[in-house]
């Protein structure tokens, strides 16, 4: 039998994936109740005032998304590093970071897509004008994708690390700033009445380089962190 | 045998060197496994073994020294194609079944023509098993296990490194067979071991770690 | 062999560093503590006020040259990070990991000297101006590779994994930048006042300038040569030469 290529190693995968969601599906509405207790928690410290919160109803969005994708980066090598999978991983006849593009486009549906669902009900509570709504699912659609990739050379900078907790907070954030800004900024243009597009073509051009870089960056630092 | 070119080995290492933190782990390796052999990698504890191991699978990079496969020089990345390697932790996801694992496996190095998981999970004792999930397995059947996936993996070399634990006699004898049956297939296998008392029964060398470093032809 | 790159070479190696390193360090901070103190004592007495900030602009020259300083030495620590990735010269990982801490140290003077320079300016002690919030970020991308390179036991590991989020840093710190900038634009709806105000620089008031920022770097190759010779030293301990080192070191009684 031939060695496997691109398509069969990343179905086996992808299916391995989803598997293991099934098994432990409890655990994938997780991120999404991380980000309804911190929008919450900024309602309540807020005041609850309508008026006050559809100003703020974006931004705090955003960084509840933010938040929850952080914490959400630890499972995403943490493991396959600790039973092996990551070694035979890199002995597998295609490139790990194809390997890596897939692992995180799983850990994307399976922790940031029940958030993009549930993004709505969100932004209900936070009373966010819903004239705001499309742009900002537009830019969490074009940014969470992105938190990902952008996570995923973060965690695997930390994969041989054993407890990495507020380390990956530091190390990720800076290089989230850009998302931020950008995802946003876009809803801010929107509610003002400006044309979006200008952010969110950045946001889509950023996901682009991310897809391209990303992976192969990541496969680097794994290498390097389990030397 | 009179004029026949020697047949050019599976697996060829020169001057292969590793440190660690400036402290020399093993070498200069000379040596070289050819098809229907098995090598025993025998030293102490902290000899290098595992590390050696891990440099030939391309794990780690050696600090001097070359690899050939089939004769031809091989960068990490492209050598672990050639091999299957059974390290300490055995890539299994505790929340799968055990067969699950095993197709996970096959579809990430691909598996040899003609066997089936289902019929490899008989041959090392897991029949029945199949739905099990492996967090209900004990030490001895995740290993029977790990075994069954180098089983279906279409490589020529692989690398086992201490097969033989967490197994009971049956185990050890199940290891030999295997081992026996891939060398009969032309394959060839790289073993580390600290026992004395389990050696494959085929044609075999050592190569001794942390001390002498010529490979012994076994009586 | 050319002289120029076995000398490079011999610089690998680790006793020879340290002797270089030694020698030379005193010469970099000496020199660095020299030619600053020159330009501060030109940027108090020698140059008139601002017709606009009066005497609260002069803090310009501390916090200019500390803003230039940050930048520089985070592409430093990427090159040299790069350098010690693709040929795997142990020299150039310990230069990198040195790197970070001094540009710490100038992007946290950057962003105190431009706070108290804001101050009589803006009435607040910050003001999310898209320099300083760069900076801010710079300063959290330098505290995660210092982190990194702490948080991990092997050495030679820590140092190389640090080296890579540094060089992730440096491609990023341009699009970071340009997101603050936008995000000025577009978000930021207060007053941005720009540091340095209406007033350009005139020529008169350049060269306290001028001797600041080669002051600097002459601190910086002190600081660097310093620290390096550390982590050296820290990471032989236990070889030979460092023993005779530090054992001669006592007999002869001198520190």
């Amino acid at each position: 039998m031939t060695r496997p290529g691109l398509l069969r190693t990343g179905a086996a995968l992808a299916l391995r994936d989803l598997r293991l969601l099934w098994r432990r599906r409890g655990d994938a509405l997780q991120p999404a109740l991380f980000a309804v207790l911190v929008v919450v928690l900024f309602s309540l410290a807020l005041g609850g005032e309508a008026e006050l919160l559809a100003q703020v109803a974006a931004a705090v969005l955003w960084v509840a998304v933010l938040l929850s994708g952080l914490l959400a980066l630890d499972t995403l090598f943490r493991g396959d590093a600790e039973d092996g999978s990551l070694e035979q991983w890199m002995l597998a006849p295609v490139p790990l970071a194809w390997l890596v593009l897939v692992r995180t486009a799983m850990h994307w549906a399976t922790t940031a897509l029940p958030l993009l669902l549930a993004a709505p009900l969100l932004a209900e509570l936070l009373q966010l004008p819903r004239v705001q709504l499309p742009t900002l699912l537009a830019a969490l659609a074009l940014g969470t994708p992105l938190l990902s990739l952008i996570g995923a050379v973060v965690a695997a900078l930390t994969v041989g690390m054993r407890r990495s907790g507020i380390l990956l907070a530091l190390l990720a954030l800076p290089l989230y700033v850009p998302v931020l800004v950008f995802g946003a900024g876009s809803v801010a243009l929107a509610t003002q009445g400006l044309d979006p597009m200008g952010g969110l073509l950045l946001l889509g051009a950023g996901l682009v380089v991310a897809l391209v870089l990303a992976p192969v960056v990541a496969a680097t630092a794994i290498r390097i962190a389990l030397n | 045998m009179l004029d026949q070119p020697p047949p050019t080995p599976l697996l060829r290492a020169r001057g292969l060197r590793f440190t660690r933190n400036d402290n020399p782990v093993f070498g200069p390796l000379d040596f070289a496994v050819e098809g229907g052999e098995a090598l025993l990698v025998r030293g102490g504890n902290g000899s290098g073994k595992t590390t050696l191991l891990r440099v030939l699978a391309g794990l780690l990079r050696a600090d001097a020294g070359e690899i050939e496969i089939d004769g031809l020089p091989t960068r990490p990345q492209l050598r672990s194609q050639a091999m299957a390697y059974l390290g300490h932790l055995p890539a299994l996801k505790s929340d799968l079944a055990v067969l699950e694992n095993l197709q996970f496996l096959c579809g990430l190095h691909g598996r040899r023509r003609g066997q089936a998981p289902e019929a490899a999970l008989a041959m090392v004792g897991l029949a029945g098993f199949e739905d099990t999930p492996v967090r209900q397995l004990s030490a001895g059947q995740k290993k029977r296990l790990s075994l069954a996936r180098i089983w279906l993996s279409p490589v020529p070399l692989w690398l086992l490194d201490e097969p033989y634990a967490n197994l009971d006699l049956g185990g050890i004898e199940l290891v030999n067979r295997l081992v026996q049956a891939h060398l009969r297939n032309g394959g060839a296998a790289l073993v580390t071991t600290h026992g004395a008392y389990a050696a494959p029964p085929v044609r075999t060398r050592e190569l001794v770690l942390g001390g002498q470093v010529e490979p012994v032809p076994a009586p | 062999m050319n002289p120029v790159l076995r000398w490079f070479h011999q610089l690998g190696s680790p006793p020879y560093f340290d002797r270089f390193a030694a020698r030379w360090a005193p010469w970099g901070y000496g020199l660095g503590l020299l030619v600053m103190g020159v330009g501060i004592y030109l940027a108090l007495f020698s140059v008139p006020p601002d017709y606009q900030q009066g005497d609260s602009f002069r803090i310009l020259y501390i916090h200019v040259p500390a803003a230039w300083m940050s930048l520089l030495v985070y592409v430093l620590m990427a090159l040299y990070a790069a350098i010690a990735l693709i040929w795997r010269i142990k020299l150039c990982e310990i230069l990198a990991m040195a790197c970070a801490p001094i540009g710490a140290a100038f992007t946290l003077i950057t962003l105190a000297t431009g706070s108290i320079w804001g101050k009589p300016m803006w009435g607040t002690w910050w003001d999310w101006d898209p320099r300083l919030t760069t900076q801010l970020i710079l300063f959290f991308m330098y505290l995660g590779v210092i982190g990194l390179y702490h948080a991990i036991d092997d050495r030679r590991a820590a140092a190389r994994v640090a080296s890579l989020l540094a060089i992730v840093g440096v491609a990023l710190v341009p699009v970071i930048r340009y997101s603050v900038v936008w995000w000025d634009n577009t978000l930021h709806q207060g007053q941005t006042v720009s540091v340095f105000g209406e007033s350009k620089l005139h020529a008169s008031m350049l060269p306290p300038l001028v001797w600041m920022v080669i002051g600097t770097k002459f601190w910086f190759a002190g600081s660097l040569l310093a620290r390096a010779r550390a982590d050296n030293l820290y990471r032989e301990a236990g070889k030979e030469w460092v023993r005779k080192l530090a054992t001669g070191k006592q007999r002869s009684g001198s520190a």
